[in-house]
């Protein structure tokens, strides 16, 4: 106790300091990431700001302007708001849901006039946001009891079901992944992964059952591409001699045959990631996969740097979080795992995906400036 | 406490870097596959890729027409050849483009806007340079071809308006796609050159116009030259669109309202409510929107007092004047304050609460009747009239007609009018309704406006033994009839009606008419009206005192001449209404005009004849045929160079 009083109180801070301490790192890796989008869209239209680059960057300027505003607001803040963020974004899934009973069809996604916003994206910042709080919370012997893991797992069990509900099983997964990183950070015991990920293994056939029609031919199409060499699998295929053909050097600005051809589907959001690498080469591609290498180390570091277990928990989940969308959109388009539409952030063509990275990383800001604040247990 | 702490941290900072290793191996991954597809098995992706392709191509669906009742066009497409330049075959852009304008007319513009899109686009994509081209053109390019690299000739659809300006309005025209207009989901849209309604019927029904997008399986190699064609499934061509109107009675309607210098007019069934000519003058020529429309024309549209972009038929609004007098006539005889006996007597003002209202008629009419206050147009008959019955019933009356409120005609530039009472004053100037503004409303002066087509179906409604006939241009789109033509009661006395037919019928063929100079010489056609003339700026008792007449005020104050009237007088079958903007008096510049359409639709009597709906085949129709012009037989037009 009489170390904490000696520590400085972020409340203190003056909005001088808190910009002096602002991740200007940080901020210029998610700039470099955006720009690397920019330059992809442009090309994607032929060399023309319209229709993409332009609100892209519109788009961009805007999200990062809200990242600051949300990196300036004290973390005790955060930390208050985990509980009313959660109940909000259970309150739009459930908006959702009953809207698409309604008969407004299956709408997963709500108008906000320049973006789209689907409120699975926010939920998952939520979730890491009311994990974090719970196990800033514990002690070390809590997260022993299977007990006190009661709690945190219906936390994330009630947002996955009424995304299954949608169905969105992609998104669903991804809330199940996040939480799982969260629970394995908390230092629940790595046996009970094992245990989970056992059981998980032997229900497959009863998940497949389940599924529909269009997801369990994603499947069959990733597991033999040249089945369906018009449909799903000519995609993959396609999109493999797009990054193939790329080569070490790329064939250079704008000049991506089969991009510009349009043998390429959705260059412009889920494929953004093949254009690049077509244009660009090996060289850029492993130059973007470098700078979220970079973004991840950040997240380490500002996680490390943190004092109170509430920023630790949150900058790694949120990384976590921001690391399975590049996972699984360059790993799909590269046909190392099924086709699942999960765009790449900030440089894919799309406003959800970009707030969304965006909170994140102004939250993790958040809880850089104030790595020192006071946190109360409970 | 602390130790725990440091505990919970030391497991943290564990877990953590093994998460961070997880994130680090996983991109790791990413890292191996992309060097692997690039750089281990890129030779052979690069032969996939060199490899000629399948390549899949919209194909643009043919728009549908539009056709007048009888099938006549009113807009059709005509092939349309391009020049497309390929800056990479070209190499030298402009210097070809300098071989380029030998052979065909190419303004600087052209030159230099194709010049400035081909530095833009990636090197393999074809870049228009001018369409538009004339068979000469396109023989003479296709015999220079080898002398023009990079140059190649496209063919597409242009949409044609044979009667220009005569259904500019109505038929509207089509233009590029907009940005607002991508937001509907067709891939046809995103197509280079293509075309979707802007206005009128174009712009109502584009998307059965439209049709569906063909698909065709192109095999390209990597430069995207075409190879060939593997397979093609042909589009949807667009729905024909059959309009109730008579393109030969619409053309003669607008020369005739050419006479003077702005006008508008309807002709309708009174009993079908089908529309067989609507019309506003001045109009434009929706041909020029779909060849490239010069900005000095464009300003000059836009800066015409005379609004010819405008559909003044079913947009513009004029108080209606002494058309009004019928609604208000029927109003007092239904609530059964008046009937054919009452006379008034006109001195030639009306005295109410301290005000004098005039007389058109300084003199006075002396005793009137309701027959001979409307043939004579006695406003003092009207006055009393309304006095004694107020505004509520003279607009629930006119409400009944079609007035104040839009009639459901499908073009969606139609206004409302304006038909005021009680609540409507209140609610928009906040002030109570005086009894002064009732004798100004009964002769359609004061704040009531009405647009012509609702005039004339008010007139429908008057002649066909009051059926609540509505408006309706759109007959058959495909072989769907959109309309029925049974239309309710309105519940109005026959003999009311009679009584205010009467008067119409006198207004023309009575000595004493107001129109009387406008009848049908010759006896064997017949028709009736009603004139009006609504005053657009009052000339003040000075003025006149002064001598001022209406034709001596600037054109945009002068009093619009108003003219609804229909036939035969013994069975009306057509009613027309026009509106002659600042023409003066509705007797001397409305009913000669009124009188001439009523004859021409009499003439051509399209009622007679029945729509026959189109039986298109509706699967498989032709898209863009894939033909391009033969070759010259003859080689004999070598150029200077």
């Amino acid at each position: 106790m009489s170390l904490d009083s000696l520590r400085l109180h972020t409340a203190d801070l003056s909005l001088k300091s808190k910009l002096q301490r602002l991740n200007l790192g940080l901020l210029a890796l998610v700039f470099a990431i955006a720009c690397v989008g920019f330059t992809a869209l442009y090309s994607a239209a032929n060399g023309s700001f319209e229709p993409w680059a332009y609100r892209q960057i519109v788009r961009f300027v805007v999200c990062l302007g809200l990242a600051v505003g949300i990196a300036l607001i004290d973390i005790r803040w955060w930390y208050r708001l985990a509980w009313p963020a959660y109940a909000a974004g259970m309150l739009l899934l459930i908006a959702v849901e009953v809207m698409g009973h309604i008969g407004m069809g299956a709408q997963r996604w709500i108008n906000l006039g320049i973006i789209q916003l689907q409120p699975s994206e926010l939920m998952k910042i939520a979730l890491i946001m009311v994990l974090a709080r719970a196990f800033h919370a514990a002690a070390p012997e809590d997260v022993k009891r299977l007990s006190f893991l009661a709690v945190p797992v219906c936390v994330i069990a009630a947002p996955v079901c009424l995304v299954l509900l949608q169905p969105d099983l992609g998104t669903s997964l991804m809330m199940v992944m996040a939480g799982g990183a969260m629970f394995l950070l908390g230092g629940v015991s790595l046996w009970i992964f094992g245990a989970v990920g056992a059981a998980g293994l032997l229900s497959l056939p009863v998940i497949w059952h389940f599924l529909h029609d269009y997801q369990k031919q994603r499947v069959l199409t990733f597991l033999d591409p040249s089945s369906d060499p018009l449909g799903a699998g000519y995609h993959i295929t396609q999109s493999k001699i797009a990054l193939g053909s790329g080569g070490l050097e790329g064939k250079g600005f704008m000049q991506g045959t089969q991009s510009h051809l349009n043998f390429l589907p959705e260059k412009q959001t889920d494929f953004i990631f093949t254009l690049w690498a077509e244009e660009f080469g090996l060289f850029g591609g492993l130059f973007l996969l470098l700078l979220f290498a970079m973004v991840f180390g950040y997240g380490l570091w500002i996680a490390f740097r943190c004092r109170h277990a509430f920023g630790r928990f949150l900058t790694m989940g949120l990384s976590v979080n921001f690391s399975l969308y590049v996972f699984i959109n360059i790993g799909m388009v590269m046909g190392l795992i099924p086709v699942v539409g999960a765009p790449l952030p900030l440089v894919s063509y799309g406003g959800t995906a970009m707030l969304a990275a965006c909170v994140g990383f102004g939250l993790m800001m958040s809880a850089h400036i104030h790595r020192d604040a006071k946190l109360p247990k409970m | 406490m602390l130790e725990k702490d440091t505990e919970k941290s030391r497991t943290f900072t564990r877990r953590a870097l093994l998460v961070g290793a997880g994130q680090a191996a996983l991109l790791g991954v990413l890292g191996v596959r992309l060097a692997y597809l690039q750089v281990a098995e890129g030779q052979k992706y690069k032969t996939l890729s060199d490899k000629n392709r399948i390549n899949l191509k919209i194909l643009a669906p043919s728009r549908g027409q539009i056709v007048d009742r009888f099938g006549v066009p009113l807009a059709v497409n005509q092939q349309d050849f391009r020049v497309l330049l390929t800056p990479e075959q070209a190499g030298d852009v402009p210097a070809v483009l300098k071989i380029l304008r030998r052979m065909i007319t190419l303004s600087d513009r052209q030159i230099e806007a194709a010049i400035e899109k081909a530095g833009k686009v990636p090197a393999f994509v074809p870049v228009e340079v001018r369409d538009n081209l004339s068979w000469t053109d396109v023989a003479r390019l296709e015999v220079h071809m080898t002398d023009l690299p990079g140059i190649s000739i496209d063919v597409g659809e242009r949409r044609i308006y044979p009667f220009a300006d005569a259904a500019a309005h109505l038929a509207g025209y089509v233009g590029a796609v907009s940005k607002t207009d991508l937001a509907e989901d067709d891939p046809v849209l995103r197509l280079p050159a293509f075309k979707i309604g802007k206005s009128g019927i174009e712009k109502l029904y584009d998307k059965d116009l439209r049709g569906t997008a063909g698909a065709a399986q192109i095999e390209v190699n990597v430069r995207g030259r075409e190879v060939r064609e593997l397979t093609r499934q042909p589009g949807r061509q667009g729905a024909r669109v059959m309009l109730t109107i008579d393109a030969d009675l619409q053309r003669r309607v607008q020369e005739r309202l050419a006479a003077v210098k702005s006008a508008s007019a309807v002709i309708m069934d009174v009993k079908t409510g089908a529309v067989y000519a609507l019309c506003s003058s001045p109009s434009f020529d929706p041909n020029l929107f779909t060849s490239g429309l010069s900005a000095e024309k464009w300003e000059e549209l836009l800066s015409d007092p005379a609004y010819p972009l405008n559909n003044k038929a079913i947009s513009g609004q004029y108080p209606p004047g002494s058309t009004f007098k019928m609604i208000t006539a029927l109003a007092t005889l239904e609530d059964g304050t008046a009937n054919k006996y009452t006379t008034v007597h006109c001195p030639g003002y009306f005295l109410y609460g301290g005000d004098k209202f005039r007389c058109w008629k300084y003199s006075g009419h002396g005793h009137m009747n309701l027959e001979e206050a409307l043939r004579e147009s006695c406003d003092t008959y009207f006055y009393k009239l309304s006095s004694e019955i107020g505004i509520e019933k003279i607009a629930d009356m006119a409400r009944r007609f079609g007035l104040g409120h839009k009639t459901g005609f499908e073009l969606k530039e139609e206004n409302s009018g304006l038909m005021p009472d009680k609540a409507w004053k209140m609610g928009y100037f906040g002030q109570p309704w005086r009894g002064g503004e009732t004798i100004v409303a009964s002769i359609g002066q004061g704040y009531i406006l009405a647009t012509p087509l609702q005039l004339a179906v008010m007139t429908a409604r008057l002649v066909n033994g009051g059926r609540a006939v509505r408006p309706w241009v759109t007959g058959y789109v495909g072989d769907i009839p959109m309309h029925q033509n049974d239309w309710p009661s309105m519940n109005i006395s026959n003999e009311h009606l009679g009584l205010v037919l009467k008067g119409m019928n006198s207004v023309v063929n009575h000595p004493k008419g107001t129109a009387y100079d406008s009848r049908f010489q010759s006896g064997e056609m017949t028709f009736g009206g009603k004139t009006g003339t609504s005053q657009v700026r009052r000339i003040t008792t000075e003025q006149r005192l002064q001598g001022v007449r209406n034709e001596d005020l600037p054109w945009k104050y002068r009093d619009h001449a108003l003219f609804v009237g229909y036939a035969p007088a013994d069975a009306p079958r057509y009613a027309c209404a026009i509106v002659v903007e600042h023409g003066g008096g509705g007797s001397s510049a409305a009913a000669p005009i009124a009188r001439d359409l009523l004859a021409m639709t009499m003439q051509r009597h399209p009622a007679a004849r029945v729509m026959r709906p189109d039986k298109p085949a509706r699967d498989g129709g032709p898209v863009i045929p894939p033909r391009k012009p033969g070759k010259p037989e003859k080689n004999n037009e070598e150029d200077g160079s």
